[in-house]
């Protein structure tokens, strides 16, 4: 299974439960994920290397930031600042919002889970989180990786397509092309898969 | 008593805690999750969820022991309890959260009172059990390191 089995990924874990925070870290670590545990939104965005008033980080580029996070997983319910906040803060950032977000919840509310995946979470679990979900974090993390590899490579050939559609005829562009829609219909998928949802 | 015996009674301890519904599959997950690196990670749990029981039941005493009940600090409190509850497999606690909460949404004091004494009840009877566990674990745990030496 080539490189990406061996690269280890790091999870920002953010819960307002003790107990809770020693599971999900229990659960990643065995799952071989890096893992770092907060126990709210706002620390989360400080390890992120944001300012909760902030919409961009500080730093000149992304590499000169604190540690970087492959992907947040983060409780719905917590004080201050929900996990649904903590997603829109992630994701209005420039600098952030393409680190995937998996949102947790006690609750099974179909509402809530609707916000979450329209705000751009990833996926939604149901607690108590199972040894099994977590295999469905790397497919995440691994989109998300292709998707920066595409941009670098946009940037470098020097060309000003937008990445989501090519008229070109090299074979790098087809390629490319085929990647993104593969990439589009499965992120509609999954958007759409979680648990019991009959969601339009 | 030897390592095989000791882990006998764990195990028969264990599977009549599962068939009485004191716990539920989560605590299977909890074993799951305990190996060599992590040894202690089941008894951390049980230990943890203990702790924060304990205080969460006290503060909950103390808000339905007023004369005006805040109901929403109870709330929260009782959803905080059925959420670790179930986080490590304490089924019977988790089912008496649930009906707390719903005497909770309707306001009904006398319900709350009854429903937090089932929740004590449930808890401590499980308390004493995880009392029997956790000395076991740690008898088969220094065994084991014993056994290295």
């Amino acid at each position: 299974m080539a490189v990406d089995a061996e690269a280890q990924f790091h999870v920002l874990a953010v819960d307002d439960s003790l107990l809770d925070r020693k599971l999900i870290e229990r659960l990643l670590k065995t799952s071989s994920f890096q893992v770092t545990t907060v126990d709210s939104g706002s620390k989360a965005l400080e390890v992120l290397g944001l300012k909760e008033d902030q919409t961009s980080t500080p730093a000149l580029s992304p590499e000169h930031n604190e540690i970087e996070v492959n992907l947040v997983i983060t409780d719905y319910c917590m004080p201050g600042m929900t996990g649904y906040d903590l997603l829109k803060k992630i994701k209005e950032s420039s600098s952030l919002k393409d680190i995937p977000v998996v949102i947790m919840s006690s609750e099974n509310v179909p509402s809530r889970i609707n916000r979450c995946l329209e705000e751009g979470a990833e996926e939604f679990f149901l607690k108590p989180v199972q040894l099994s979900d977590m295999r469905r974090l790397r497919p995440h993390i691994l989109k998300g990786k292709h998707k920066e590899q595409q941009l670098h490579q946009e940037e470098n050939s020097n060309t000003n397509h937008i990445i989501i559609s090519s008229s070109n005829n090299n074979n790098m562009s087809n390629k490319r092309k085929a990647m993104d829609e593969e990439v589009l219909s499965e992120r509609t998928r999954l958007r759409f898969s979680s648990s019991s949802l009959n969601v339009i | 008593m030897s390592l095989m015996a000791l882990r006998e009674q764990l195990n028969v301890l264990v599977n009549s805690m599962f068939l009485e519904g004191l716990l539920d599959q989560q605590f299977r997950q909890l074993q799951m999750l305990q190996d060599a690196s992590s040894p202690g990670f089941v008894a951390e749990v049980i230990t943890l969820f203990c702790e924060d029981s304990e205080r969460m039941l006290t503060e909950l005493t103390k808000l339905l022991d007023q004369a005006v009940v805040d109901y929403q600090k109870v709330d929260a409190y009782v959803h905080q309890l059925k959420g670790s509850s179930s986080s490590v497999g304490a089924q019977n606690v988790k089912l008496a959260c649930i009906q707390f909460k719903q005497f909770c949404e309707e306001n009904n004091k006398e319900g709350c009172l009854s429903a937090l004494n089932m929740v004590k009840h449930q808890y401590y009877s499980l308390r004493s059990k995880f009392d029997t566990m956790l000395q076991l674990e740690q008898r088969i745990q220094a065994y084991g390191s014993e056994q290295q030496n």
